[in-house]
């Protein structure tokens, strides 16, 4: 059946199941959005900026599993995704992004809105296309989506021009996605799965440490949850890996790194072997590398070869994913029916123990102000119950909602790990707004953070979405502040606003619902009204303790065990 | 230390570009490069001479694989392998040199009397370099070298 480049478009993306993608308009897709037009198998999300169109698919892909999708114009439309593909592919999330480009015979003549979108999105991406001939499209978006999602996920560029999207040709889909250049290794090597048994039954100081990967393999986290209790061993979790093991699971010793907390840091400066799932050892992490668990042995499980040993050496590397490997490690276990070395375990716990008495999130609040924004955080966790699908920015609040909500399950917490991208909270509310439009979704943000994609609070209103995004107000780049402080002898260069402008009413003008908050009872109320029945958008800019600093902190370049608890 | 990496990719638009920006991107050095397609035309071969410690080979043998065209890596350093250059040599027809090439073994392909001769050398790099310094650089008016391509011995293919 003959179609046109953009029915082919619209077609594929049926048969890969799509329900949504995010995008904005522009001269170069304008074929493809005539066909999105006149198709009713996905919605189209209107965003204000291409950037949020990329973060907002991040979003909807980490709440629901599936793959992100957005479509944006060729020159400015497609260096706008820039930042959001690259932070995808930073932190491992599937997402497939269609640039358009100018007609084929202008390409390479600088012709109106060009840009070289194969070479620039190169090393922002796991992979990029450029169809050239429209009989290549339907096998292009194929292996697009095959590449974005399986191995290591990431994100993929398909650029078309535009005039591919008006050329015709048969309708042919591939039903198999066979690349021989591109085979990824699911299941972890037997003889490594029996050795690695070996060594966590043998452990006197054991240490499970997950990543992002855990939320990458469905099901994964109760695996690792299973695993924990079965080793009785603790875990900790990346930032990326919060929600791998309930907050409240008696295993969970906190997250690690620069804010992790002291029992984290400490059992991992102290334990005998560390078993990393789905976790990649970032700077942020390990601190000073020479120091980084100089007593135990390492076993690394990736999907991505490239990250092992990368940047600590592992004594044993299991590729494959994590999921799978998680499965084949509990199979070993009952399989040798061993047990650990409860002696030493207790042992292990006592010191634990003795760590976390150190309380090393402990804050005072006290009650006439001003409000500290980890009350804020707690406060969030109480009226939500723990359940909210949680967004970040980056920043001094990212930390605090990553060391204060406590989350219970995987896919809750959508922070910019890898890439570090501030703007990414609201887009990214909007894509899980999307995919779970029942559950209650939160953006802590900060002042400098919200300003960099504001204008998406037009989408929430928009797609009437009822996201409660919670600024805390200190009237500084908070961390940039913290950093300037405790490195820069107070010179505090550029890190603060003159003008911060009326964050509530500026919500309102975009037809939400804005609240200022400056006291304890204030925003008491404002929690009540924010996550009660709302028809639009709440934003509620709290005024919290304006120099208020992010501990415990691993200062950069000092070891984990060298942590500043207050 | 110095390592000779042959790969296999598919052949298809942009793939020298990801190769080389993999490299760029990672502050590694590539010292030679040479690519052409293989007897199956779909597939092409690299051979890249790069230097580094183990463990940055490694990473880059790891980063090569990550490529999503690139279908197969080998480091063939440690392996016993053959590795041919070309050098292509234009000189001065003077002092008996044109003689002198032909004995060490290059081939005259163009020559003009009295004016220039250019000869064609193939051998290992290490070859290729004693001839160049065995000609006389006063009378040499251009070279160009290829970097070596390179075949582990035995009898088995590197192929896909």
């Amino acid at each position: 059946m003959q179609m046109t480049g953009a029915e082919i478009f619209v077609e594929c993306l049926k048969r890969e199941g799509v329900e949504v993608i995010f995008g904005y308009p522009g001269g170069a897709v304008l074929p493809i959005y005539d066909a999105i037009f006149q198709q009713s198998h996905f919605k189209h999300i209107l965003v204000r900026h291409e950037q949020a169109a990329l973060h907002a698919a991040n979003g909807y892909a980490r709440v629901s599993g599936k793959c992100g999708v957005s479509l944006v114009t060729s020159g400015p439309g497609a260096t706008n995704a820039i930042t959001g593909l690259a932070d995808s592919n930073a932190d491992s999330i599937p997402n497939v992004c269609f640039t358009g480009q100018v007609p084929l015979p202008m390409i390479g003549t600088d012709a109106f809105q060009e840009a070289d979108i194969i070479g620039i999105t190169r090393s922002a991406t796991k992979h990029n296309f450029l169809v050239k001939n429209v009989e290549d499209l339907a096998l292009t978006i194929r292996q697009a989506f095959h590449i974005a999602t399986t191995g290591r996920p990431g994100s993929v560029v398909v650029d078309i021009p535009k005039d591919l999207g008006f050329a015709k040709c048969d309708f042919v889909w591939p039903e198999k996605v066979n690349m021989r250049s591109y085979q990824p290794r699911t299941s972890g090597h037997a003889g490594q799965i029996k050795k690695a048994i070996k060594a966590m039954l043998e452990a006197k100081r054991p240490m499970l440490y997950s990543g992002g990967g855990i939320m990458n393999a469905q099901g994964s986290a109760a695996l690792l949850k299973t695993l924990a209790h079965q080793l009785n061993a603790p875990v900790t979790n990346t930032l990326m890996g919060l929600g791998g093991i309930p907050f409240d699971d008696k295993h969970f010793v906190g997250m690690l790194g620069m804010h992790g907390t002291y029992e984290a840091n400490m059992a991992v400066s102290h334990c005998d072997l560390l078993v990393s799932i789905g976790a990649r050892f970032d700077d942020r992490v390990t601190g000073r590398l020479d120091a980084f668990a100089p007593d135990a042995k390492i076993i690394h499980i990736d999907v991505d070869p490239t990250s092992i040993s990368k940047n600590v050496d592992a004594d044993l590397p299991i590729v494959g994913d994590v999921g799978i490997v998680l499965q084949q490690l509990l199979d070993e276990l009952s399989h040798q029916g061993g047990v650990p070395d409860l002696e030493a375990l207790k042992l292990w716990w006592q010191q634990i123990d003795e760590w976390r008495a150190k309380d090393s999130l402990g804050f005072e609040q006290s009650e006439e102000g001003p409000i500290k924004p980890q009350t804020v955080i707690h406060k969030v966790h109480d009226i939500t119950k723990g359940n909210a699908i949680v967004t970040t920015d980056v920043g001094q609040h990212q930390m605090w909602a990553a060391q204060h909500y406590g989350f219970k399950e995987p896919h809750k917490f959508l922070t910019s790990g890898g890439l570090g991208t501030m703007g990414y909270g609201l887009p990214a509310a909007v894509g899980a707004a999307m995919a779970a439009p029942n559950e209650p979704i939160v953006v802590f943000t900060g002042d400098a953070s919200i300003q960099m994609c504001i204008q998406e609070l037009a989408t929430a209103y928009q797609y009437r979405q009822k996201i409660v995004v919670v600024l805390l107000n200190n009237a500084y780049m908070g961390m940039v502040r913290q950093w300037q402080e405790m490195f820069h002898e107070s010179r505090f260069s550029h890190s603060y606003f003159d003008s911060l402008p009326d964050f509530a009413k500026l919500a309102e003008a975009y037809g939400g619902v804005g609240i200022k908050v400056d006291t304890l009872d204030e925003l008491d109320k404002a929690l009540e009204v924010a996550f009660g029945s709302q028809e639009s958008f709440v934003f509620i800019d709290i005024a919290v303790a304006k120099e208020e600093n992010v501990f415990p902190m691993v200062p950069a370049g000092a070891a984990l065990n060298e942590m500043v608890l207050a | 230390m110095r390592h000779t990496i042959t790969i296999l990719v598919e052949n298809e638009f942009g793939v020298l570009t990801r190769i080389a920006g993999l490299f760029s991107a990672r502050g590694y050095n590539i010292e030679t490069l040479n690519v052409a397609p293989t007897l199956d035309e779909t597939v092409s071969r690299l051979t890249l001479v790069t230097r580094g410690d183990e463990r940055i080979i490694e990473q880059i043998k790891k980063q090569l694989n990550k490529l999503i065209p690139v279908i197969k890596v080998e480091d063939i350093s440690h392996m016993v392998h053959l590795e041919r250059g070309l050098l292509m040599l234009k000189v001065i027809d003077v002092k008996g040199l044109r003689k002198a090439a032909e004995t060490s073994g290059a081939k005259i392909i163009d020559h003009e009397a009295d004016s220039y001769f250019i000869a064609e050398f193939t051998g290992s790099p290490e070859e290729v370099d004693t001839f160049l310094v065995s000609i006389d650089a006063e009378y040499i008016i251009e070279a160009s070298r290829t970097g070596p391509v390179g075949m582990r011995r035995g009898s088995k293919g590197f192929v896909v």
